[in-house]
């Protein structure tokens, strides 16, 4: 099919035998690829037993896809999934690398891993040639000394076949390796693919790396003509409407969603305002960028920028930090000096650790050091807001599971579970100061203020709990809507590429690719429902470990409902009756019940009848 | 008209790849970044090499060739392939100092940049993404163009030690 291979390659790492798999066209139209495909293909393989699925277990998938828009569309993702062991159900989580086009390259849509292996390995795919390979060596290193050795391991013999490019590699640093729940499936040497911990069922899986050389070309595209043309109105359209990602990428928010917005976490969200003038995209572009454009693959945009910094001696190296990163070892942490969130950046990525998820761990931490729950005696030292040493401890801590590391280790709402019972307290008294919705600490966007994008049912309603890209809201057949997010996931398109674009234009371009004859309508109304309703099910119906109750957990954290202590926005709060109206509202627009449980009429009209048993399975568990 | 040359700035290649899109498009109708004829090899970030052809003044991959199948395009100062005789004897890669044929499965020829006949479709994309690491020049004499013949770890090294100062060794390994 235009735009697809039609097939993914299946590794088992119990047997180290390896298949290639058939996926019906059907099926792509149907869900698209990336996050819909692995949603579909994680309920047909493991939708039957779910609850008692270990996420962290060899019977989990982890998945590696592409999508109709991978290496078409200007800019780059990746979408990693299986079943999370933050959320309990499904994550589509994004990752920008070249391995996304090289996937594609080699004769795949995506690759599906199973079981697991005893030993430490690494996976290793040239085309249809497939080694699982021993990775004995290469067990606990970290990101920049392992894609060094990575890079000898797979040279390309330039005497044979001339200069080609270095293949791509997929890994996990010390915390995936240690099942950490913070962290991500990484690439490049600063990116990851950090909601959902997928890190760790990497880990559980005793694999290291994933490398792809892919020799071929992509699919063909339907209409080469009106694609060529499409794509160069793209590249001179997207970097025009959105010059300042390309000057100073996300880092430019450092002040604006502080200072403007009031939505940045500050001392784990105790605050969203600040006037740190020097917390800002120019004191990074004048102390800590040593390069302004550095691309992902195929991307005119250019987000990224090269820092290194230079701490007693030590050099740190990363991206950006992007906004995110920034925002969560930074201001989260009381931590405003750039050069200092920059090195925690850079020890975060090397450590195989999510700056979100971590930030958040950590920020939560503080807090409660600060509240007197937790003291020297269980941390070993202080944890004081703006403490860099600290904080560098701590990270180090949590990614080796030593100490209280072990405990945070678990991510904000296990560990503040795990706390409560340590501590003989409820766990609401611990809970208070978890911000995050169902086991995914929320991204820095906050929603108090309602200056920023993110709706009051942002992270109440999404799929992907406090995942900030994949926030929902109102009107629901707009960009506004989790349909929308559902779709670029699964087309495995860059978010960033898509702003100021109109959605028409996007649609087009899938057209364009496929050969499809998609509308808008069909995108709001069908596809991302189905999605996003295939999600909802997997995520309530959950376990092992942990369970979602709509009644309890659809919600905001408590933070979010006390006011904001400072700024223009002084007093502004989360509104529970605002928040349960719109949140009703929003379920029943996207034919759900008041609890957020698909309808059978609405299974029936997405084509996902064969859900009706797991949806009764959630019923009977919630006594409704 | 003098020759045709394509300058490459190391310092602004961001290392998109835009150019290797636009080039396997031109050449072979599909995105193909393994046969495109420029090639942009990431050492570390920021460290990005776009490598090609740079025409060498004595062209030792067109004298080495045995079955003549290279040749030098009088107008723009190419190497062009003659797609029936190559027989993929890998003289060529072997005597190119920079080893910039290549050699890609599903092409039972070298690929080596054609300068686009005059219009390189790398230089158009790199400019209309704003990078403007590559610039279309006429041919500068032999001795500018001499250091650049060299394979890209050579250049990453030096780059990278300017870029990354006493850390380079550690980031890169080079």
């Amino acid at each position: 099919m235009n735009g697809f291979w039609d097939k993914l390659l299946e590794v088992d790492l119990t047997s180290g035998s390896h298949r290639e798999v058939k996926v019906s066209p059907t099926i792509f139209r149907k869900f698209l690829g990336g996050r819909g495909l692995a949603a579909w293909l994680l309920w047909s393989e493991l939708g039957s037993k779910w609850e008692s699925v270990d996420p962290l277990g060899p019977e989990n998938m982890l998945l590696i896809l592409t999508g109709p828009l991978t290496g078409y569309y200007p800019g780059i993702k990746l979408i990693v999934s299986g079943k999370s062991p933050q959320t309990n159900g499904v994550v589509g989580s994004a990752v920008s690398s070249e391995i996304a086009v090289e996937i594609k390259a080699a004769g795949y849509d995506g690759i599906v891993i199973k079981g697991s292996s005893k030993d430490p390995v690494y996976l290793y795919v040239h085309d249809d040639k497939v080694e699982v390979r021993d990775a004995s060596k290469l067990w606990g290193k970290t990101g920049i000394e392992l894609l060094k050795m990575l890079r000898d391991d797979v040279r390309v013999n330039y005497d044979l076949e001339g200069v080609k490019s270095i293949p791509p590699a997929l890994y996990i640093g010390p915390a995936g390796e240690n099942l950490v729940r913070t962290a991500p499936v990484n690439a490049k040497w600063t990116h990851g693919a950090g909601y959902g911990g997928y890190g760790a069922v990497m880990g559980s899986k005793k694999l290291k790396a994933v490398v792809v050389r892919g020799s071929g070309p992509l699919p063909k595209v339907a209409n080469l003509e009106e694609f060529v043309k499409l794509r160069n109105e793209l590249i001179r359209l997207i970097p025009s409407k959105n010059y300042w990602f390309k000057f100073w990428g996300t880092p430019s928010e450092y002040y604006f969603a502080g200072n403007r917005k009031s939505s940045e976490p500050i001392r784990n969200w105790q605050e969203e305002w600040h006037k740190n003038i020097e917390y800002s995209h120019h004191d990074l572009e004048t102390k800590v960028w040593v390069r302004r454009y550095w691309s992902d693959w195929g991307c005119p945009l250019s987000c990224m920028k090269v820092s290194i910094v230079d701490i007693d001696g030590n050099y740190y190296l990363t991206d950006g930090p992007d906004y995110e990163m920034g925002a969560y070892l930074g201001s989260n942490l009381g931590i405003f000096n750039v050069k200092e969130f920059t090195a925690l950046s850079a020890i975060a990525d090397n450590l195989g650790l999510c700056g979100i998820q971590t930030g958040n761990v950590v920020g939560f931490a503080f807090e409660l050091y600060e509240k007197g729950v937790l003291t020297r005696e269980d941390v070993g030292y202080e944890l004081r807001w703006g403490d860099f040493k600290a904080a560098s401890k701590l990270l180090e801590d949590i990614a080796y599971r030593r100490g209280i590391g072990k405990v945070l280790a678990e991510g904000t709402y296990r560990a503040a579970l795990k706390i409560a019972e340590m501590k003989g307290l409820k766990p609401e008294e611990v809970l208070k100061y978890a911000v995050q919705a169902k086991g995914i600490g929320i991204g820095a966007h906050g929603i108090r203020s309602k200056a920023d994008y993110p709706q009051p049912i942002a992270y109440v309603c999404s799929v992907q709990g406090g995942d900030h890209t994949s926030v929902a809201g109102l009107p629901i057949n707009t960009i506004e809507s989790e349909s929308w997010k559902a779709f670029f996931d699964s087309a495995v398109v860059c978010w960033f590429n898509l702003f100021n674009i109109p959605e028409d234009t996007v649609v087009k371009f899938l057209n364009v690719v496929t050969g499809w004859g998609m509308c808008k309508d069909e995108l709001y109304k069908e596809l991302g429902p189905r999605i996003l309703t295939l999600q909802r099910v997997l995520l309530l119906l959950g376990g092992p470990d942990v369970y979602w109750d709509p009644r309890v957990h659809d919600d905001n954290p408590p933070r979010f409902y006390e006011p904001l202590p400072s700024g223009p926005y002084k007093g502004k709060a989360g509104d529970r009756e605002e928040v349960k109206k719109l949140k009703v509202q929003y379920f029943s627009e996207l034919g759900w019940d008041e609890l957020g449980i698909p309808t059978k009429e609405t299974l029936s009209r997405l084509g996902l009848t064969e859900l009706e048993p797991a949806v009764e399975r959630v019923r009977k568990r919630l006594g409704i | 008209m003098s020759q045709l040359w394509i300058f490459r700035d190391f310092d602004k290649c961001s290392g998109c790849r835009l150019c290797e899109i636009a080039c396997s498009l031109r050449h072979e109708g599909v995105v193909w970044p393994e046969a495109s004829r420029i090639t942009v090899l990431e050492f570390a970030p920021g460290i990005a090499i776009p490598h090609t052809c740079v025409q060498c003044y004595d062209y030792p991959c067109v004298k080495a060739c045995p079955t003549n199948a290279l040749y030098v395009d009088g107008k723009t100062g190419a190497v062009l392939v003659d797609t029936g005789r190559c027989t993929l004897c890998g003289a060529c890669v072997r005597v190119c100092p920079a080893r910039v044929p290549k050699v890609v499965k599903g092409r039972n020829y070298v690929l080596i940049c054609d300068l686009c006949g005059g219009e390189p479709e790398c230089v158009k994309a790199c400019k209309e993404a704003g990078f403007n690491a590559l610039e279309l020049v006429p041919k500068p004499e032999k001795a500018y163009v001499d250091p650049y013949i060299t394979l890209p770890e050579v250049v990453a090294s030096k780059l990278s030690s300017k870029v990354y100062k006493g850390f380079s060794k550690e980031v890169l390994g080079l």
